[in-house]
C-alpha cells in the first residue's frame, strides 16, 4: 500500500511550537517505516493522525490515491498497536482477537477460523481462554498485534510498541516482529524513541527533532549521511565538537578541519563525528601537528573493554572530550595505558554549519 | 471506592518498628468498637427488638396495613423511576466529564456535587418554589391540571435532585484512572459509538457502577427531608416509608413504627453486603491488573 504523508502540521493549544510542522514523506511501499525521534518530537502525534485519532490543522495523508484525512477513525480500516496494550481487560485473549472481527459482522465460523489463525500467527496457541491480567507483557503485546491483524488491515501502526516491555522482551519481539512482516509484507509505520530498534527494522527512516522532519531515508543513508548534526548525534552515537569558522576552514579546538563547500568567516560549526571513525597513534609521531592540522593531542582519561572493541575517553588539550572506539588488534598493538597521551586524528568529521534557531 | 480498594492494597503487617505497644493499641481498638456497639450496633438491635415486641404476628400485622403498603409502593415506584435516570445522567455525565476539555467543565464538576452540599429540606423546598401554587410555574400547572407538588412527582423530582451524585461521582474516577486507550483502540477496529460505550467502556467500570447504583438506590429509598417537604404527608397517598415512620411513630404505634424501620434497615444491611462483595470483586480486579 503506498502511504504519502503531506505537508502536515498540528498545533496543540493556541500558542507555542506547533507539535507538527509541514511534515511530508513517503512510506515504504509494503515494507516498515519508522518514525524516529525525541520525546515531543512530535512522531506519536503524526501516527496517530494517520490514525484519525487525532486531527491535523492543514495537510493530507494519501493512502493509495485517496486523501484518508477526513475518513473517521473507525472507517479507516488502519491496525493500531498500542504502547500500553490497550487490551480489553474483560475480555479473554480470543475475543480480544474477535473484537475487530465482530464489529464486521463475521460469522462465528468465520471469526473462529480467523482467530485460530492469528493465535497461531503470534505464537499465542493455548492462551486463547487467559485474561490479559494473566499474561506476560510480551504476551500481552502479541495479542495486540493480533487483536490490530484480525479485520486485515490496509496498514499497520505502531506507537511504541515494545516500550512497556523490559530489554530482553524487547529484543525477542523485535525479532518476531522482522519475521511477522516478512510473513504478511503489510506496509506498518511505527514510532520508536530507540535509534537501534529503528537501524534494525525500517526500511526506511524518518528522523524527527521538534516537530520537523530531519531526514527522511533508508537506514544506512541516514547513518552514513546524516544530513544535519541533530540526525549525526541521535542515530548511533557520535562525538560533536563546536567551532568556528576561520581562514576558509572549521576551528575546533586545536585542530583545522577542511569545509564541505563555502561557508562565511565567523559561522559557528559543528564536527560530527563516530567513535569509530576517528584514528588515534601514538605519540611521538614524526609527523608534527602542524603539517597535520586535523589532528589534535588527546589524553587517555578513562578505558571500557566492550568486549567487540574498546571504548575510549579523551580529554583534548583544548579541552573538549572524545569518545573513541577502537578494535582489539589496534589497542593490544598500540599497548596504550590510561593517562597517555595520543594524537586524534579528526578528518573524517563532518562540518555541519549551525541551525540559528538553536 | 478506588480510595478504598487502594486501601486493600496497603500492606496488611505494619512493620514492627511503626507499630505501637500492645496495651495502646488494644485500648485503642477497645474504644472503637464500644463506640461502634453504642453508636450503631444498638440502635439496630433496638429497631428489631421494638419491631418484634408483640411478637411476629403484631410485626406482620403492622407491615399488612393498608396505608403502610402504599407508601411501601410508592418508595419501590420513585426508586424505579429515579435510580435508572441518575444512572443514565450519571455516566452520561462522568463520560463528558473525563473524555472532553470544555469551557465550563470545573463549574459542571462542582454542580453535580450540589444535593450533597445542600441540605435536603432546601433540596425538597427548590421544587415547592418552582412547581407548588405560589411557585414559578405554578398558576400555568395549574391552569392545565397539572399536580407535582404534593404528589407522586414531586417526589420522584426531589428523590431524583438529591441522589443525583451518587452515580456520577462513583464512576468518575474509574473512569479516569483507566484513560482512553482502550475505546481508542475499538475505534481502531472500527466501533461505533454505543459499542464502544456497551462493549468497552461499561464493562471496564462495571463494579463502580454497580456500587453507585446501590448507594443511589439506599438513598432514594431512605431520604426523608426533601421527600417530607414535597409530600403533603397524605396517607396512603404520598407517604413514603420514610415518612410512614415518622407518622407512625408520632401516633405512638411503636411496633408499626419499628416494624417499617427494620425494613430500611434490612435495606441498608443488604446494601452494606452488596457493597462489600463489589468492594471485594474490585480489589481483585486490581490486583490482578498489578500483577
Amino acid at each position: 500500500m503506498k502511504v504519502r504523508v503531506e505537508r502536515l502540521t498540528k498545533q496543540f493549544g493556541a500558542q507555542g511550537l506547533p507539535a507538527v510542522m509541514e511534515a511530508t514523506f513517503d512510506c515504504a511501499d509494503d515494507g516498515i517505516t519508522t518514525l524516529l525521534g525525541p520525546s515531543g518530537s512530535g512522531k506519536t502525534t503524526i501516527l496517530r493522525i494517520i490514525a484519525g485519532l487525532e486531527t491535523a490543522d492543514d495537510g493530507r495523508v494519501l493512502v493509495g490515491d485517496e486523501d484518508i484525512i477526513h475518513t473517521p477513525a473507525r472507517k479507516r480500516g488502519f491496525g493500531f498497536v498500542f504502547q500500553n496494550f490497550a487490551l480489553f481487560d474483560h475480555m479473554n485473549v480470543r475475543e480480544n482477537i474477535a473484537f475487530g472481527l465482530r464489529v464486521r459482522k463475521a460469522t462465528k465460523a468465520d471469526i473462529q477460523t480467523r482467530v485460530d489463525e492469528l493465535l497461531g500467527l503470534v505464537q499465542l496457541e493455548g492462551f486463547g481462554d487467559r485474561y490479559p491480567t494473566q499474561l506476560s507483557g510480551g504476551q500481552r503485546q502479541r495479542v495486540g498485534f493480533a487483536r490490530a491483524l484480525a479485520p486485515q488491515p490496509k496498514l499497520l501502526l505502531l506507537d511504541e510498541p515494545f516500550g512497556a516491555l523490559d530489554a530482553r522482551v524487547r529484543a525477542e519481539l523485535r525479532e518476531w516482529l522482522r519475521r511477522l512482516h516478512d510473513a504478511t509484507h503489510l506496509t506498518t509505520i511505527m514510532v520508536t524513541h530507540d535509534q537501534e530498534e529503528a537501524l534494525d527494522l525500517s526500511d526506511c527512516l524518518v528522523v524527527m527533532d521538534r516537530g520537523r522532519i530531519q531526514q527522511v531515508g533508508t537506514p544506512s543513508e541516514v547513518y552514513t549521511s546524516p544530513a544535519t548534526s541533530f540526525v549525526a548525534s541521535f542515530v548511533g552515537s557520535a562525538n560533536v565538537l563546536r567551532g568556528q569558522v576561520q581562514e576558509g576552514r572549521a576551528q575546533v579546538g586545536a585542530t583545522s578541519l577542511s569545509l564541505p563547500g563555502h561557508v562565511s568567516e565567523g559561522a559557528q560549526v559543528s564536527a560530527v563525528v563516530r567513535p569509530h571513525d576517528i584514528r588515534i597513534a601514538r605519540q611521538p609521531d614524526e609527523r608534527a601537528n602542524s603539517a597535520e592540522p586535523h589532528r589534535a593531542i588527546g589524553r587517555i582519561k578513562r578505558i571500557v573493554d566492550l568486549g567487540t572493541h574498546m571504548k575510549l575517553d579523551l580529554g583534548l588539550t583544548t579541552h573538549e572530550l572524545v569518545t573513541v572506539h577502537v578494535s582489539r588488534k589496534e589497542f593490544d598493538s598500540m599497548a596504550l595505558l590510561q593517562g597517555e597521551s595520543v594524537l586524534v586524528d579528526l578528518d573524517s568529521a563532518r562540518i555541519f554549519v549551525d541551525d540559528y534557531s538553536v | 471506592m478506588v480510595r478504598e480498594a487502594a486501601g486493600i492494597l496497603m500492606p496488611r503487617t505494619a512493620s514492627p518498628a511503626r507499630s505501637e505497644p500492645l496495651p495502646v493499641r488494644l485500648a485503642l481498638l477497645g474504644l472503637g468498637f464500644l463506640f461502634l456497639l453504642l453508636v450503631v450496633v444498638l440502635p439496630l438491635v433496638a429497631v428489631f427488638t421494638q419491631a418484634f415486641e408483640k411478637g411476629i404476628r403484631a410485626y406482620l400485622g403492622a407491615l399488612s396495613q393498608p396505608e403502610t403498603w402504599a407508601a411501601i409502593k410508592l418508595t419501590l415506584l420513585t426508586a424505579v423511576v429515579a435510580v435508572p435516570l441518575n444512572t443514565v445522567f450519571g455516566v452520561t455525565a462522568a463520560w463528558t466529564l473525563t473524555k472532553y476539555r470544555f469551557p465550563g467543565r470545573s463549574i459542571l464538576l462542582t454542580l453535580i456535587d450540589l444535593p450533597f452540599t445542600v441540605s435536603p429540606v432546601i433540596s425538597g423546598l427548590i421544587f415547592v418554589l418552582l412547581f407548588g401554587t405560589r411557585g414559578i410555574f405554578g398558576s400555568w400547572l395549574d391552569a392545565h391540571g397539572y399536580k407535582i407538588v404534593f404528589a407522586t412527582p414531586g417526589i420522584v423530582l426531589a428523590t431524583i435532585f438529591v441522589t443525583f451524585p451518587f452515580v456520577a461521582r462513583e464512576i468518575l474516577p474509574a473512569l479516569q484512572a483507566a484513560g482512553n486507550a482502550s475505546e481508542e483502540a475499538a475505534l481502531t477496529l472500527g466501533a461505533g459509538g454505543w459499542r464502544i460505550l456497551f462493549r468497552v467502556t461499561l464493562p471496564k467500570i462495571k463494579w463502580a457502577l454497580i456500587y453507585g447504583v446501590i448507594l443511589c438506590n439506599a438513598r432514594a429509598m431512605g431520604e426523608f427531608g426533601a421527600v417530607s417537604v414535597v409530600s403533603g404527608h397524605i396517607r396512603g397517598v404520598t407517604n413514603t416509608v420514610p415518612l410512614q415512620v415518622e407518622i407512625l411513630y408520632n401516633e405512638y404505634d411503636f411496633v408499626g413504627a419499628f416494624a417499617v424501620a427494620s425494613l430500611l434497615t434490612l435495606l441498608a444491611l443488604v446494601t452494606l453486603i452488596i457493597k462489600k462483595v463489589v468492594e471485594h470483586r474490585q480489589a481483585r480486579l486490581v490486583e490482578g491488573r498489578n500483577r
